[in-house]
């Protein structure tokens, strides 16, 4: 709509303030997932602390990356697109602050508890109860928030990327809570409400929709916005993106299982799993087909326009490990696969190729227009960046492939009388070189982290962002 | 599980899959052309406008396929509620098939050594490969690839035996796994302090190591007290019980006066777990072979 109100403004502030969090939360998950890719290579890194120790750091890693800068990406991004495609303020700025001053205090938390080995244990989900408290309050409001403003928007229509947000939103609220559910015993510790299999099944449909909604839903809201803005482009097909919407919430919530094949959980929820990830191949694809085919037209663009090439070759890697994932839902591959580092590398292929990558892109597309400013400080640093990571990515994903499918190999090689060809301590050292190549991979992705957070400080430092939440940027 | 339940999970199954069927049916019947056009839909969001673009026509045909691959699957496997499918499938069988495969391919290599005597098979090279091959898979975990052990896992490798070395005791402890078990303070709970100090005095006695020696002399009546129904009167040990020798110099724990001092104070359990049901008689006798010949 055109008929814009003048006097209408946009709360940006906290859509600053996740803007910037989540290059700091960037940089301390990244380098926190360097540091334990390299004590796989380098026990001695250890420290012999516990608190250094790999499986302590390893939880705040996938915290501090998923939660710490996938979330801000998400509530900064959310924040702004519900805002623009609704054309309205933010319902209330006082709860937008809470949920900025919640979130940062959670991975705050986070980063205290973990290392000193308080954890729940259960992946993607090892807060305590006191701090799952604390999510479940943050998120509902975030939740007031996201919809309440909505409801007042001055749009006719309800634009597609704030679908997959308001999916993203609504469908964590329950996993958080359902899988979190737990008995105190002490002020940091807690038992899980479930028990044995069920416990398992609870933690994979929570763990997998951490994936399936976290990290996609809400990533597909932010492409669904950045990338026909950045493009300067009509999205594809609005048919397409509302069968592949459906489609993905649908079936995304039933896969969990596939964690979980040739467990204990029962045949027929494994094949359900089975199945469901299959299916999910297509409503993946109409996610990528949508921004890809947006480009048509605007090829030339990416010549160009690096934080394009960061759009564009996050919905590359997004295709691939959309591809990849129902391929490894497959049993006969699964049986090949599971417990290996392919599953890392494959994790790594959506975390850094789609979830990263696009973050990067959105962002870069972000902070001029949120401190008033035509553009970055410096695009060719955003090229070096862009350059940086798809190596960084690529070098990881190769050598957890190589390293996985050998893994996988070894495992079941067996002698002419049917003994195990190799002991498991056999494949770890085959496995050296991998990890260092991966190690390697990690580094240079966050030296180009490093280039976006100078990057981003000149560009601040450029502008006083006080005058800025006025409506004459805004109309542009 | 309960009719209830079953029919539930298949109505949810199916429903899923036929409403991602409908839904891809219901949108791309609306379409008013197949081919790509310049025509939006007509809403605008902060500049962005949406084309009213078909379905691509690959990426139907994809899906539709998926769809029935997981109609097939379904229809073969078991996925609906309490329907077994009609291949009959369960992981558990799939394992029961791979484990006969394996005990029909495999079977033969080990049944041609079954029957030799332990010692006799010690001296064939060929049986001690696979044995090796079969210690590599099943005991090297605990007693390490070259046997020798690490603390609370005896090395293989020596002449001294916990539990005997003869054939026949190593195929016992093979089949049937020992528990070790040393109460804490042996038979004298009321043991005192001074008294724990004495006794480890007088067993680091056997080896010239005491730290005291008057305590270890006062040890030695401790010792008739608490150890001696399984060390014996000179503490050498008894291997129908599992008790170790205490006077040669090797130690299933540690051997100084603070790890002897822990193993007075709170005992010591220990358990090697019994291969019957998961070797076969014939893995069992060449993997004894093998042990044997570590020391023989």
């Amino acid at each position: 709509m055109s008929t814009q109100n003048p006097n209408l403004t946009y709360n940006y502030k906290v859509v600053r303030q996740f803007a910037i969090m989540t290059v700091v939360w960037g940089i301390v998950g990244m380098a926190l997932g360097v540091l334990i890719a390299a004590q796989l290579v380098w026990p001695s890194l250890n420290l012999d602390l516990p608190f250094t120790h790999f499986g302590r750091l390893r939880p705040l890693h996938t915290n501090a990356v998923i939660f710490g800068f996938g979330g801000s990406a998400l509530f900064a991004t959310s924040y702004y697109v519900v805002q623009r495609t609704c054309q309205t303020r933010l319902i209330s700025d006082k709860l937008a602050a809470f949920t900025f001053w919640g979130w940062t205090a959670i991975i705050v938390s986070a980063a205290i508890t973990l290392p000193m080995g308080l954890t729940s244990t259960k992946e993607y989900a090892e807060l305590e109860w006191p701090i799952d408290i604390a999510i479940a309050v943050v998120w509902v409001t975030y939740a007031l928030v996201f919809f309440g403003t909505i409801t007042k928007r001055s749009t006719p229509h309800i634009y597609v990327a704030n679908w997959f947000y308001g999916a993203f939103i609504l469908t964590i609220a329950v996993l958080h809570i359902g899988n979190n559910l737990a008995l105190p015993v002490s002020a940091f510790k807690s038992y899980s409400a479930y028990a044995g299999v069920t416990d398992a099944m609870m933690q994979w449909w929570y763990g997998h929709n951490a994936v399936g909604f976290f990290l996609t839903a809400g990533f597909l809201g932010m492409m669904y916005y950045f990338v026909p803005k950045q493009a300067g482009r009509p999205v594809y097909s609005y048919r397409l993106s509302i069968v592949h919407f459906w489609a993905l919430i649908a079936t995304y919530v039933w896969a969990g299982g596939h964690h979980l094949h040739y467990s204990a959980l029962p045949d027929w929820a494994q094949t359900a799993s089975m199945i469901m990830s299959l299916i999910l191949l297509a409503p993946s694809w109409g996610g990528m087909i949508n921004g890809m085919m947006t480009l048509s037209g605007a090829w030339h663009k990416l010549r160009t326009d690096p934080i394009l090439r960061f759009l564009v070759v996050s919905l590359s890697f997004y295709g691939m490990s959309t591809f990849e994932g129902p391929m490894m839902s497959i049993k006969t591959v699964n049986a090949l696969s599971h417990n290996t580092d392919w599953t890392v590398g494959h994790v790594h292929s959506g975390a850094l190729g789609w979830v990263a990558m696009i973050s990067i892109g959105a962002i870069y597309h972000l902070i001029p227009k949120l401190w008033g400013l035509k553009e970055m400080y410096s695009t060719s640093m955003i090229n070096v960046h862009f350059w940086l990571a798809t190596v960084g990515t690529v070098l990881y994903i190769v050598a957890m492939w190589v390293n996985g499918i050998m893994q996988g190999l070894m495992w079941r090689a067996v002698n002419d009388d049917g003994t195990l060809t190799y002991s498991f301590v056999e494949s770890l050292e085959a496995s050296y070189p991998g990890y260092f190549v991966r190690f390697l991979g990690g580094v240079i992705f966050l030296t180009g982290m490093l280039f976006m957070a100078y990057n981003v400080y000149m560009t601040v430092r450029q502008k006083e962002a006080a005058a800025q939440d006025n409506a004459a940027v805004q109309a542009a | 599980m309960s009719t209830f339940w079953s029919i539930w999970i298949s109505a949810i199954v199916l429903g899923t899959v036929f409403g991602c069927w409908w839904l891809l049916h219901a949108t791309r019947k609306s379409q008013t052309t197949d081919v790509e056009t310049d025509r939006t839909v007509g809403h605008s969001f902060d500049g962005i406008e949406e084309y009213d673009n078909p379905l691509p026509k690959w990426w139907f045909y994809l899906y539709i396929a998926t769809c029935i691959f997981a109609l097939g699957y379904l229809a073969l496997y078991p996925g609906l509620g309490n329907y077994k499918g009609l291949l009959n499938w369960t992981s558990a069988n799939q394992w029961e098939a791979e484990i006969a495969d394996a005990d029909e391919k495999y079977g033969p290599i080990y049944a041609q050594y079954g029957q030799t005597p332990v010692e006799e098979l010690s001296k064939d090279g060929d049986a001690l490969k696979i044995g090796q091959r079969l210690f590599a898979n099943n005991c090297a975990v605990c007693h390490g690839s070259a046997a020798r052990g690490q603390v609370g896992f005896p090395n293989l490798t020596d002449d001294d035996w916990l539990w005997g070395g003869t054939p026949e005791a190593i195929l016992e402890t093979l089949h049937n796994g020992r528990m070790g078990n040393m109460p804490a303070k042996g038979v004298m709970p009321n043991m005192t302090n001074e008294q724990v100090d004495q006794v480890v005095n007088y067993v680091l006695s056997f080896s010239g190591r005491e730290k005291d020696a008057a305590a270890a002399e006062a040890g030695k009546a401790v010792f008739a007290q608490a150890c001696v129904a399984c060390h014996g009167p000179e503490g050498k040990g008894m291997q129908v019980l599992g008790a170790p020798n205490l006077t040669d110099n090797v130690w299933l724990y540690g051997s100084n006066y603070e790890w002897i001092k822990e193993t007075v104070l709170h005992g010591r359990q220990n358990q090697m777990p019994a291969q019957s049901g998961r070797l076969s008689e014939d893995q069992i006798q060449i993997l004894a072979a093998y042990v044997y010949s570590l020391s023989n």
